[in-house]
């Protein structure tokens, strides 16, 4: 561990007016300040992008959302490679050729890795938090997983190796999509 | 393998958290520095490559083209290169071959971000990362693939979240000697461990800053190199690398890539055992389990033993192998692409032995830069040497 | 067979919709802030030229593209100048038609030797000729707030 530097020259570094003691000698960039911009004492502009997108679903990922609304989990296999692969895709990026065909596998798994998150994809603050999980899906190959929430669960009792299954939104209101289901839960 | 390409001159902007300065303004105080460091003036510029990361930072489509007057483009070949947080780095390797090939005798790198731009946070930007369909529906987080490799990496190899809080303090406190730093700390480790948990175990100080910021370095083959300096410091080797594109299919606790890059890397420089022949590092370190991920990757030391390395003071500035001697990501900032070529940046000053108060104790003569990033899954390593 | 599948009914292919939440503060920069207060405090334009390359940028900057010198000196430039294209835009950003087609001309500044793009408004089409000299039309000066648009259009002088 580095020494403990509490007594550092911490004034140097923030007012380089005399020449510092290391490179780069005369680093510029001039750092503003929220007041900055609240006050208008810079010229800014905003703007906000338009940007709308139908992406096509593929024929890959097409089917694994038609076998979500089915409450069904696909992978795909490839022959040459012996794998079982999910998310499911149209060729093997190992092999690179065609996958050979799709099984169905279950809609259980184990908890590779998780996360408790109490910040939103905009950076605002939660307080409970979620609990994103990489699942590796019982019946694909091993480290096949696939990112998730957990639910239904003290956040404090997960653990990574805990076995999990899903919960599925009710049949009707299932859309093929990832959300079809809601979430895992232990098993 | 191709002509001896060695960097001459390096510059930088300080990395602040908003900067007035526009990009293109950004990319010409580092790019004039540069210049200036070496005596060198545009016109003895054969080419400009620049790396910049994705344009949704700083809200310009086709970034690399607004940047080219601030980096020096007007009039010459030019190419921007993009492997996201990997893209300092590889910019490097990229004007290495175009000097290597001997199609152009200079180059000049230029890597710019201006992340605030981005509103309300830089980090809402990497929404668009997750794919559309199968995880974005999900509402994800950069945070989460963070977290997630972390929580894997700790449990993995038994370490604690304090093994890891050792990396964050270390840089912080060695940026405090680093004139462009934005976010060097006298911190210590429960400093890191009391901080604000963000996507458990990844809390506040853990993390690198959202920065603004540009470096800027001039390659020069073996020619022009002797004549414009007595203290040419050769890129001996690069390499880069991708892993596969779904991450949730990955090994989360071990960059593959990094791997993969640094053994061509090695090989290219004749390094046939880096925990002796290499002597400094600066790996790429967004987060502080990072550094010790890529320090393996790197096969400077075993799998999960990095944070015993830094636990026992190898890593420190006056260790056996000094680690991040600029203060990294974590210190210094992280204005991603601008981020991996400072790294560059401190092993020239480094191995030329000008690194002033942030000098390493022990003698080195070679050193390996690392970035990581795409979609967590480029692994991009340039090894220098005097 | 996933790859040699096909989708043969139009229905099966199907889309996903979702949008890049993309939101931007710029700010203009060490030489745009300095241009646009002196045009908003002082209605002056300004222009920065570099006397090795023998250019006058307009709007200025800090450096000169060509010779990556430092641009110390600025200079008045303006405000007239002279139009060295226009358009008349017919279709929107969302590629609809305009209920009312827009002037937009490249105007060089006297003194400056690069040109800046604006509105272009008091002409009709068939009056503008390419070389005409130009006015600036400017914001009342307590509505101006230091952007490109404090500048209202350029008009036929």
């Amino acid at each position: 561990m580095a020494k403990p530097k509490a007594q550092s020259p911490k004034s140097e570094v923030q007012s380089p007016k005399s020449a510092p003691a290391a490179p780069p000698y005369h680093p510029i960039a001039h750092g503003l300040s929220d007041d900055d911009f609240k006050h208008g004492k810079v010229c800014t502009t905003r703007w906000t992008a338009d940007a709308r997108y139908a992406w096509d679903r593929g024929v890959a990922i097409g089917r694994y959302l038609d076998g979500l609304k089915q409450g069904k989990l696909l992978g795909v296999r490839c022959a040459k490679c012996a794998r079982i692969m999910i998310p499911p895709r149209a060729f093997c990026e190992w092999c690179f050729k065609p996958v050979d065909g799709w099984v169905e596998l279950e809609d259980t798994g184990v908890v590779n890795t998780f996360s408790l998150c109490y910040v939103t994809w905009d950076v605002k603050r939660v307080k409970e938090p979620q609990v994103p999980a990489v699942i590796e899906i019982d019946g694909a190959s091993r480290g096949m997983g696939i990112m998730h929430l957990l639910g239904g669960v003290d956040p404090k009792k997960v653990f990574c190796g805990m076995k999990v299954k899903a919960v599925w939104k009710p049949a009707a209101e299932r859309e093929g999509a990832i959300t079809d289901i809601l979430y895992w839960k232990p098993l | 393998m191709g002509n001896r390409v060695a960097i001459v001159g390096v510059g930088m902007t300080k990395f602040v958290r908003r900067a007035l300065e526009t990009g293109k303004e950004l990319s010409w105080l580092a790019s004039k520095m540069a210049l200036d460091s070496c005596g060198m003036t545009m016109d003895q510029i054969g080419c400009v490559a620049l790396g910049t990361a994705p344009d949704t930072f700083d809200g310009v489509h086709m970034k690399g083209e607004y940047l080219s007057d601030g980096a020096g483009c007007w009039g010459k070949p030019y190419m921007r290169s993009y492997v996201g947080g990997g893209t300092g780095v590889f910019s490097v390797a990229q004007g290495w071959y175009h000097v290597a090939s001997g199609m152009f005798d200079t180059c000049l790198v230029v890597c710019e971000e201006k992340m605030s731009t981005f509103q309300p946070h830089a980090q809402a930007a990497f929404l668009t990362i997750f794919d559309h369909t199968t995880e974005r529906p999900l509402k994800p987080n950069l945070l989460w693939i963070f977290a997630l490799e972390m929580n894997r990496y700790m449990t993995a190899y038994g370490l604690k979240k304090e093994d890891i809080a050792r990396v964050a303090v270390k840089n912080k406190n060695n940026a405090l000697d680093h004139p462009a730093a934005q976010i060097a700390a006298p911190v210590t480790i429960e400093d890191v461990l009391n901080s604000e948990v963000l996507a458990w175990p990844v809390q506040r100080l853990d993390v690198s800053p959202v920065s603004d910021g540009a470096v800027a370095v001039i390659l020069a083959n073996e020619s022009v190199a002797r004549r414009v300096t007595d203290k040419p410091v050769w890129i001996e080797g690069c390499g880069w690398a991708l892993d596969t594109a779904y991450w949730t299919n990955r090994d989360l606790c071990y960059s593959r890539c990094v791997e993969e890059a640094a053994r061509m890397a090695y090989k290219m420089a004749g390094v046939t055992d880096p925990r002796h022949q290499i002597h400094v590092a600066e790996p790429y370190d967004p987060f502080d389990y990072k550094e010790l991920q890529h320090l393996e990757g790197l096969m400077l030391c075993g799998r999960g033993e990095a944070a015993q390395l830094t636990a026992d003071g190898v890593t420190a500035r006056d260790g056996e192998l000094p680690v991040c001697p600029s203060g990294g990501l974590l210190g210094v900032g992280n204005p991603i692409a601008a981020a991996g070529l400072m790294k560059v940046a401190e092993l020239f000053w480094q191995l030329r032995g000008e690194a002033g108060k942030r000098q390493i104790a022990r003698k080195a003569t070679r050193g390996v830069a690392q970035a990581w990033g795409d979609l967590m899954q480029v692994g991009t390593v340039v090894v220098l040497g005097v | 067979m996933a790859l040699k599948e096909r989708i043969n009914l139009p229905g099966e292919a199907r889309t996903w919709y979702g949008e890049l939440p993309v939101q931007s503060l710029y700010t203009a920069g060490d030489a745009g802030d300095r241009f646009l207060k002196t045009l908003k405090e002082k209605d002056q334009f300004m222009g920065s030229p570099c006397t090795a390359c023998g250019e006058v940028y307009v709007p200025p900057k800090l450096y000169c593209e060509k010779c990556m010198a430092e641009l110390k000196d600025w200079i008045k430039v303006g405000p007239d100048g002279a139009l060295e294209s226009w358009t008349e835009v017919h279709v929107g950003l969302d590629g609809k038609r305009l209920a009312q087609a827009q002037l937009v001309g490249l105007i060089r500044l006297d003194g400056a030797t690069t040109s800046m793009v604006h509105l272009l408004a008091g002409a009709e089409p068939n009056d503008l000729c390419i070389g005409m000299r130009m006015t600036p039309v400017m914001k009342p000066a307590a509505k101006r707030e230091g952007a490109i648009t404090d500048i209202l259009h350029f008009r036929p002088k």
